[in-house]
């Protein structure tokens, strides 16, 4: 059919399945938009800035496991986008961003609004494209959505001049996608996962490192089955939470700079570290050279240039983990539980030495305590989103995650704003589920706007402010590692956050007692309406253990010990 | 430390536009080291070819073959063990040089003049680039006004 450029985005949108866009209006995406007016397939939710919709997307493909869409405008439409951009970029979630372009005739006369996205995108996508004729739409739209789920999952841009908008071509979505250079390898090399499985009957502390990967790769539970029949212990990254569940007798629990005492040590004693979907992040593996250092490395990814990027790795596995994982189970009748008994006694002794806790030491709340305490309400009945700082990894830490896609928060950029935005997509593709999002004082102001669109759309998020008064992460650094001296981290003067989601229409609670935070929760719960919880939290509480950046694993800060 | 190495990589990529751009950027993110770099299409296809001249440690040379094969546009890449590599030059001298002297070179560099002006000659060599290294120091004291390298194009054996 002979349709205008814009009604091919509508087609293309509809006919991926996609049933929900995130997005904000400008001049050169109108034409896009007044069809969006007249079509009743897909809901449009407007944020109340572009950043906003990006996150919104990211925490929507999270947890639905689909295409995240968003849509701006040109100029400063876009480049308020690109920090959404470079986040799907570095936490791998697949999305799809059409931004409007001034008309092909103005490019390059630095028209109004007018900004080189596709040359700003480039470093922060895993593929774009500028449309220079209504025809190629069609195609560019399908290989957008097809490159972003494919492989490597990753956010592709599609820059759309105003002109093509308009231009009336023909319009075809059955074609068979033929990208000769783009052929993602998504299985295992068998004989590679032969040798890799016969290293682990030969190993004697073998670990699993679990990654995100296996979350995009939609393999947990096929990982669980895995990780239960071989019975060798496992320790996740900060994006791998809720891969097992909390109470898995193998999970030892999140490693790297915050992580477990358990988890790091077990990581610095094991002899072959089994990676899957995971990729050797400075956050995990503080100093490389000492990291896993007696162990040999199995690396699974679909991205061959994650493996061996930073460790070696002795059996090096490019695939779909979910392929491999399924080839794996097939051979593990050679491995034998019995085997890693002392070594997982070995693993429980650590974590008996230095558990994972704090302590209720003061009058304030502890900051720990709330995420415990919304673990035992809410468990598995809320899906958890974060921001960046300290509560972030409080969350990553004492939350008992029980499933994938659970936890979405921002791992790899540590995008500070993107908690809230990412709750409203998380609402969006999961109505059933209470959507939490932890948050700071400080990041909560970042994109705090979005109260409007949480409002307007009945995206009823519960918004748990840790509030410290304090820029709590950057604080710390600078209480263990400039003296003490707190540049510009104080937030004694902040606003009156009850009355700033009353204002717009949103419900809010100061609470500085348990007591207070229970009925606070319960409310909110029940209100169903988007909330505020101010929680007034112990000012000085760190963030334990503590790998200082650049030293070793095994060299953890811990939390003192106190006398009971 | 690391041994670094020169090393020559080619790359097979679909013409389109930006796509020399998006290979640029990337070893400008990555902190990687461009000697020279040539590019022109394939005759009656769709490709272009690239000769991209770097240096680094095994693995970052490792690490450049994996990301560039990671961008869409790209169909090949081959980092040379086995090669043969060529550069061009050519070189401007005044005419009142010893001409004689410096044609004599040029031939023993695969090269010739190819222009005589009023009151300039133009040269051009084709050689290894080290060959070509060495024709450029030893026509120094020529006087030479003006040189152009054209970078390196390379044919696995």
């Amino acid at each position: 059919m002979q349709i205008n450029g814009a009604q091919m985005v509508i087609e293309a949108l509809i006919a991926e399945g996609v049933n929900t866009v995130f997005g904000y209006p400008g001049g050169a995406i109108m034409n896009v938009y007044d069809e969006i007016y007249k079509q009743n397939d897909f809901a449009h939710i407007l944020t109340r800035h572009e950043q906003a919709a990006v996150h919104a997307a990211e925490g929507y493909s999270k947890v639905s496991g689909k295409v995240g869409v968003a849509m701006i405008t040109s100029g400063p439409g876009f480049t308020n986008a690109v920090t959404g951009l470079a986040d799907a970029y570095m936490d791998s979630i697949p999305l799809v961003v059409i931004s409007g372009q001034v008309p092909m005739s103005l490019i390059g006369t630095d028209a109004f609004q007018e900004i080189d996205a596709v040359g700003i995108s480039r470093s922060c996508t895993k593929h774009n494209y500028l449309v220079t004729d209504a025809k190629d739409l069609p195609r560019i739209l399908k290989e957008a959505f097809h490159i972003a789920a494919s492989g490597r999952p990753g956010p592709v841009h599609v820059d759309i001049p105003k002109d093509v908008t308009a231009q009336i071509a023909e319009f075809d979505y059955s074609m068979e996608l033929d990208l000769e250079t783009y052929k993602p390898h998504t299985k295992g090399n068998p004989r590679q996962i032969k040798k890799a499985m016969e290293a682990i009957a030969h190993s004697k502390r073998p670990l699993f490192y679990l990654g995100g990967g296996i979350i995009n790769a939609n393999a947990a539970y096929e990982l669980r089955e895995l990780v239960k029949k071989t019975g060798i212990p496992a320790v996740e990254t900060f994006m791998a939470r809720g891969t097992l569940s909390h109470d898995d007798e193998h999970l030892i629990s999140m490693l790297g700079m915050h992580g477990s005492y358990a988890a790091n040590m077990a990581m610095s004693e094991t002899d072959l570290v089994i990676a899957l979907g995971a990729r050797f992040d400075d956050r995990v593996t503080g100093k490389l050279s000492e990291f896993a250092k007696n162990a040999g490395v199995i690396h699974v990814d679909i991205d061959p240039a994650s493996i061996s990027k930073l460790i070696n790795a002795d059996y090096p596995i490019v695939g779909d983990v979910k392929n491999v994982v399924h080839e794996m189970l097939e051979l593990s009748s050679q491995i034998k539980p019995e085997k890693y008994k002392a070594w997982r006694e070995t693993i429980n002794s650590f974590d008996e030495l230095h558990p994972l806790t704090y302590h209720e030491d003061t009058d304030r709340i502890k900051p720990q305590w709330v995420i415990e305490r919304v673990g035992e309400l809410l468990g598995d009945n809320a899906n958890i989103s974060t921001d960046v700082g300290q509560h972030q990894m409080w969350a990553a830490q004492f939350y008992p995650f029980s499933r994938p896609r659970q936890f979405v928060s921002s791992g790899g950029l540590g995008t500070m704003g993107f908690g809230f935005p990412a709750a409203m997509g998380v609402k969006a593709a999961a109505p059933e589920k209470t959507s939490i999002n932890f948050t700071g004082d400080g990041s909560i102001l970042m994109n705090c706007q979005e109260l409007m669109t949480a409002v307007e759309k009945k995206l009823p998020v519960i918004n748990i402010i840790l509030n410290n008064n304090y820029l709590g992460m950057v604080r710390q650094w600078q209480t263990l590692f400039y003296d003490k001296r707190h540049s510009e981290t104080d937030l004694s003067i902040q606003p009156d956050f009850v009355k700033l989601s009353e204002a717009f229409g949103g419900i809010g609670y100061r609470v500085s007692t348990k007591a207070e935070f229970d009925a606070a929760l319960k409310d909110a719960v029940e209100k169903d309406v988007v909330a505020f919880i101010d929680v007034v939290v112990e000012r000085l509480e760190n963030v334990m253990p503590m790998v200082p950046a650049g030293g070793s694993l095994f060299n953890m800060m811990l939390l003192e010990k106190k006398e009971k | 430390m690391e041994l670094s190495e020169r090393r020559v990589i080619s790359v097979i990529v679909v013409n389109e536009s930006s796509v020399l751009s998006r290979i640029t950027d990337l070893f400008s993110a990555r902190g990687y080291n461009i000697t020279s770099l040539t590019v022109a299409p394939i005759p009656e296809t769709k490709y272009s070819r690239l000769t991209i001249v770097t240096s680094g440690s095994v693995r970052i040379i490792e690490q450049i073959t994996k990301q560039l094969h990671k961008l869409i546009p790209i169909l090949k890449v081959y980092e040379h063990a086995d090669l043969v590599e060529k550069e061009m030059a050519m070189v401007k001298f005044p005419v009142s040089e010893n001409i004689a002297d410096i044609s004599t070179l040029c031939e023993a560099y695969n090269g010739k003049i190819v222009n005589v002006g009023e009151n300039v000659i133009i040269t051009m060599v084709a050689d290894e680039p080290k060959r070509v290294d060495n024709f450029l120091k030893l026509i120094k004291r020529y006087n030479p006004k003006e040189i152009v390298k054209s970078g390196a194009v390379a044919l696995e054996r």
